[in-house]
């Protein structure tokens, strides 16, 4: 009897060590990468925030010096601003408007439809600098498409310079952003609403309930995974819209479209102050990182 | 098919047997980094000058890569970073010394510098340790430009002197914008704000207008342009109709909006943007110092080459090399400085010979001031100065709250200066 | 009296609403086409109606200038392997040589890694394996600025630094792939990986036998996103390349520039080059796409 434990146990152990060995053979290719450019770096970045680090001289520990800087640096919060309110507009922003979009393309006729799927994903492959080129002129203050029609149209009398003044400025940024984060969201909704048991939505129309009513009871409810994996991959491009500020307005009027990503490149490479980069690095990751747990919980509990 | 395959491995080939055959000399092989200084850009100009180098130095080899101004700086500094500065680089002293010379990075060349060389422009490219970090190959004096046609149209030309290319006086400059403005010029003039992209244009404008005051001290040790006066003539700017603030715009877009006529003057000009611009202005342009009371100070640009210290010898020798090469002899350095557009920094004869453009730019050269670009912590103060612009727009114009901001920016860079 | 009618004026009211539709839709579908159409008509025109102030909305002229430019400013080997360098081109073919040797790399060795490792965090019962899933997930949307120094210096201490590779390791390294694989192997059966595995079979045969062929849509959503992804990663590329014969499409054209003076037409010509060739695969493969696109969320 106990010879057959210890040999029923020897076996789970050999079914473990096999599982172990299997596993991260599978996972050794990946955890390469992502050891090595990805969370060693992060380490990295960790390590030399608490250090005086600029180009040409080795770097001088500081402890906690760039982190208290950093609390006192007034931009540091605008910055911080901006960044998540450019997340928490356009994250909700992005995903209704494709909803809408999806919903008024999906009940047009299957050319029609796939044409416009088609149009709205287009900014995607275009490539965001060749994009931003083009919004850039069209916002322009003095010849902008925005302005030459707004005027013609009669629904400004003067022109506005979009990028320059700090009300409009970040409010752009976050409609450039959209136009090119919406075009996989769209082509997601639209096979959702396909997708959607037609004959659920066909019974609740014969018992009376209304379009609206049949939308948000039936077919809301049955796109809630799409919905989630459309937050996860809004999250992540609204975090990356590195380029357009970099292009657009480089974090002014007024620090009006600063955001921490920007402001991590403005001090490392226009002020060479690594260290005080890298300590803003940590804080925002550390941002991230909750953002992500806390996304990732509530669609784990969906 | 087969034939096409055959040649095109064959061609492949030969140029790999080509390549090893030059690999397996002797050769230093240095890197030459150019920022666009006027065709310095264009890979014809520059590989002639650079065939000239090689025929005369076969033991090195110099290859080239370009750098652009929006981000030729980030490049160099990832460079640096990486341990891949280039061997030389081509540039003005706020880069060269300012800032890679501040850090110890750049190698001393004062044995380079050809007899002859104005006394100015050295003085310019040494550091405060009295290091030479830039051997000065081009010079020009910044100025601004006005739309001649118009001005003509509008009757604003009595303001001005058209032989010396300055204005009249002060006032008669912002009389000049009101009668444009009153010809139905909305925008005249623009403050661009929006990056640090030709802002010597909006500081020269403001410290003439000032009566040519001073923007650093005369050690380059401490910036001091947050004065009353400087505030005044801001304040004056800010109040004048026509003259318009725009963050959203730094200076190429200001002369890409003066070429195509929708502003009428541009504060970032040089002969170099009047022949790049060629056949895209449809107007005579007039080149005008900045309006003073006094003789204006135009801000110079200087340009040379700086060499990076690699820590090997051998290349530093070779940069050197190439330094002396491309000014020492007269008919050389003639061909390196007509491919910047740019006037020589010493005197040579028969340089942009029957070019009328440079003869009649050449007037502003005289007017160039301290080159106070390399006061220490310049970087900093750059970017202080267009973000203060950026606050002043919203202010309500009163000398006092622009003095305010002026402070403000000022005393950020001089902790940059101290630090 | 029709209009009393309740069934006729419903049918108008949605024939209103669906004309009204028509009209929103292709009102904003304008701003989405405009940039490319833009673009391209930017690209063939002069230089004067480039920068005109007055919208010139079809160019009076067609002319091939700032293609003409943008291929003889510059000249770079069109590849060099192992030391050979290939016969001298127009830099602008080299950099979009090198653009696309840089998204498929990516896309292959993303898709490679990605799918192995989905396959394990979802099947495979290892030690440390809630760990690694944490720090994924916390990874995944972390912006790439935030180790830009350190991943600098990495890069220059691993002689990386200016290679193509240095772009290309970060992007196989980000964990969004691994996730969305992961979802899709978690969706396969048990027992098909078990079944197969007591049939003899190697761990490595199940995988490409049986787990590969049935993640597919997935690796092909995760192909996607990564090419895409890779094809727009500016910033990696603006940080990580310096030699012009390294240099993808977008960086490339940069340096072409004046100081202060953009010529906006060779600009336009270098953005038409960066975009028309993906936009064209996109077309063709544009069922795929969509249909790649979908498996992925269908899942996660």
């Amino acid at each position: 009897m106990a010879d057959k434990n210890i040999s029923v146990s020897r076996r789970t152990n050999r079914l473990v060590m096999h599982e172990n060995i299997a596993g991260y053979l599978f996972m050794a290719p990946f955890l390469l990468f992502f050891f090595g450019f990805v969370v060693y770096p992060m380490f990295m970045c960790i390590y030399t925030s608490f250090f005086d680090a600029t180009m040409g001289r080795e770097d001088i520990f500081i402890g906690f010096e760039n982190y208290k800087t950093l609390f006192a640096d007034d931009v540091f919060w605008i910055a911080l601003r901006n960044t998540l309110v450019i997340v928490v507009v356009s994250v909700p922003v992005t995903c209704a408007f494709s909803l809408w979009i999806a919903t008024m393309i999906s009940k047009m006729p299957v050319a029609a439809t796939s044409a416009f799927r088609c149009i709205f994903y287009l900014p995607v492959v275009t490539g965001s600098v060749a994009v931003t080129m083009v919004w850039k002129w069209m916002f322009n203050n003095y010849y902008g498409i925005l302005n030459y029609l707004g005027k013609g149209m009669g629904l400004i009398d003067k022109n506005i310079n979009w990028l320059g003044d700090p009300k409009y400025a970040l409010g752009c940024i976050i409609l450039i952003l959209l136009t090119t984060s919406v075009g996989q969201p769209i082509v997601l909704y639209v096979s959702a609403l396909d997708n959607v048991d037609k004959s659920l939505v066909e019974a609740a129309h014969v018992d009376g309930a209304t379009e609206t009513q049949a939308f948000w009871r039936i077919k809301w409810p049955q796109m809630m995974p799409t919905t989630l994996y459309i937050l996860v991959i809004t999250t992540i491009n609204s975090f990356q819209c590195f380029a357009l500020i970099q292009l657009l307005t480089s974090g002014g009027p007024k620090n009006a479209t600063m955001t921490i990503m920007y402001y991590i490149y403005y001090n490392a490479f226009k002020l060479y102050r690594y260290g005080y980069g890298n300590a803003m690095g940590v804080i925002l990751a550390i941002i991230i990182a909750i953002l992500s747990a806390v996304q990732f919980r509530l669609g784990k509990e969906k | 098919m087969k034939k096409l395959i055959a040649i095109l491995l064959t061609v492949v080939m030969v140029m790999s047997l080509c390549a090893v055959a030059v690999s397996a000399d002797e050769v230093t092989e240095i890197s030459l980094w150019t920022y666009p200084i006027g065709k310095w850009v264009d890979e014809a100009t520059v590989s002639a000058l650079l065939d000239d180098f090689h025929a005369a130095h076969p033991e090195i080899k110099v290859n080239v890569e370009y750098l652009d101004y929006a981000n030729g700086d980030d490049k160099v500094n990832t460079a640096i970073e990486g341990n891949q500065a280039p061997d030389i680089i081509m540039e003005g002293p706020e880069r060269l010394i300012a800032n890679w010379g501040a850090k110890g990075l750049m190698v001393d060349l004062a044995d380079c510098i050809p007899a002859g060389t104005y006394e100015a422009v050295v003085s310019s490219c040494t550091s405060a340790n009295g290091e030479v970090y830039e051997m000065p190959m081009c010079m020009v004096a910044h100025c601004m430009a006005i739309n001649r046609d118009v001005f003509e149209e509008a009757g604003a030309l009595q303001y001005l002197n058209e032989e010396t290319h300055t204005w009249n006086s002060v006032e008669d400059f912002f009389k000049a914008v009101q009668a444009v403005y009153d010809a139905g010029y909305e925008y005249v003039g623009c403050i661009y704000c929006g990056g640090q992209g030709g802002d010597q244009g909006t500081r020269a404008l403001v410290t003439n207008i000032a009566g040519a005051t001073a923007y650093s001290n005369d050690e380059l040790t401490e910036y001091v342009y947050a004065t009353e006066a400087n505030a005044g003539a801001l304040a004056k700017l800010h109040a004048q109709d026509g003259i318009i603030f725009d963050p959203s715009i730094a200076a190429t877009e200001e002369i890409q909006n003066f070429v195509n006529g929708t502003f009428q003057m541009a504060f970032c000009w040089n002969i170099s943007q009047e022949k790049n611009n060629a056949d895209a202005l449809g107007f005579d342009v007039l080149p005008m110092a900045f309006p003073c009371d006094v003789t204006p100070v135009l801000q110079g640009g200087i340009w040379g080459f700086g060499v990076f210290n690699n820590g090997d010898e051998a290349r530093i020798e070779a940069a050197k090399t190439f330094v002396k090469f491309m000014s020492e002899d007269d008919a050389q350095y003639t061909k390196a400085v007509e491919a910047t557009n740019f006037a020589p920094v010493r005197a040579l004869d028969g340089v942009y010979a029957g070019d009328e453009l440079f003869t009649e730019y050449s007037v502003m050269n005289p007017m160039m001031g301290v080159y106070y670009q390399i006061t220490k912590g310049w970087a900093i103060a750059r970017t202080e100065w267009w973000n203060m612009l950026q606050r002043v727009m919203d202010t309500d114009g009163s000398v006092e709250a622009i003095l305010a901001e002026m402070t403000v920016a000022q005393d950020a860079a001089n902790a940059a200066a101290a630090g | 009296m029709a209009a009393t009618n309740p069934i006729q004026s419903n049918k108008r009211r949605a024939r209103i609403a669906s004309v009204a539709s028509w009209v929103i839709i292709c009102i904003i579908a304008f701003l989405f086409i405009f940039p490319l159409y833009w673009i391209i008509t930017g690209s063939f025109k002069t230089k004067k109606e480039i920068i005109s102030s007055t919208p010139v909305w079809i160019p009076s002229q067609w002319v091939l200038t700032n293609y003409e430019n943008l291929m003889s400013k510059r000249s770079a080997p069109l590849f060099e392997l192992l030391g050979i360098a290939g016969p001298t081109v127009p830099a602008a073919i080299r950099w979009l040589v090198n653009t696309v040797f840089m998204a498929v790399v990516s896309m292959l060795l993303t898709c490679l890694t990605a799918a192995m490792a989905g396959y394990a965090l979802a099947k495979k019962r290892f030690f440390g394996r809630g760990l690694i899933f944490t720090l994924i997930v916390c990874a995944m949307a972390l912006p790439k600025q935030v180790i830009l120094i350190p991943l600098l210096r990495e890069m220059s201490a691993l002689k990386l630094y200016d290679t193509i590779w240095a772009v290309i390791f970060p992007i196989v390294g980000w964990p969004f792939g691994v996730f969305l694989l992961k979802q899709f192997a978690e969706g396969i059966p048990t027992e098909m990986t078990e079944a197969c595995r007591i049939d003899g079979a190697s761990e490595w045969r199940t995988f490409t036998d049986v787990m590969f062929p049935m993640i597919k849509p997935g690796v092909g959503a995760c192909a996607i996103f990564t090419f895409i992804n890779s094809w727009n990663d500016y910033f990696m590329q603006l940080i990580m390349l310096t030699s012009s014969k390294n240099l993808t499409i977008s960086l490339g054209i940069a340096t072409m520039q004046g100081e202060n003076s953009t010529d906006f037409g060779l600009l336009m010509a270098g953005c038409a080059l960066a975009s028309v060739p993906i936009i064209i695969v996109f077309l063709i493969f544009q069922k795929y796409f969509t249909k790649g696109i979908t498996m992925g969320a269908v899942k996660g």
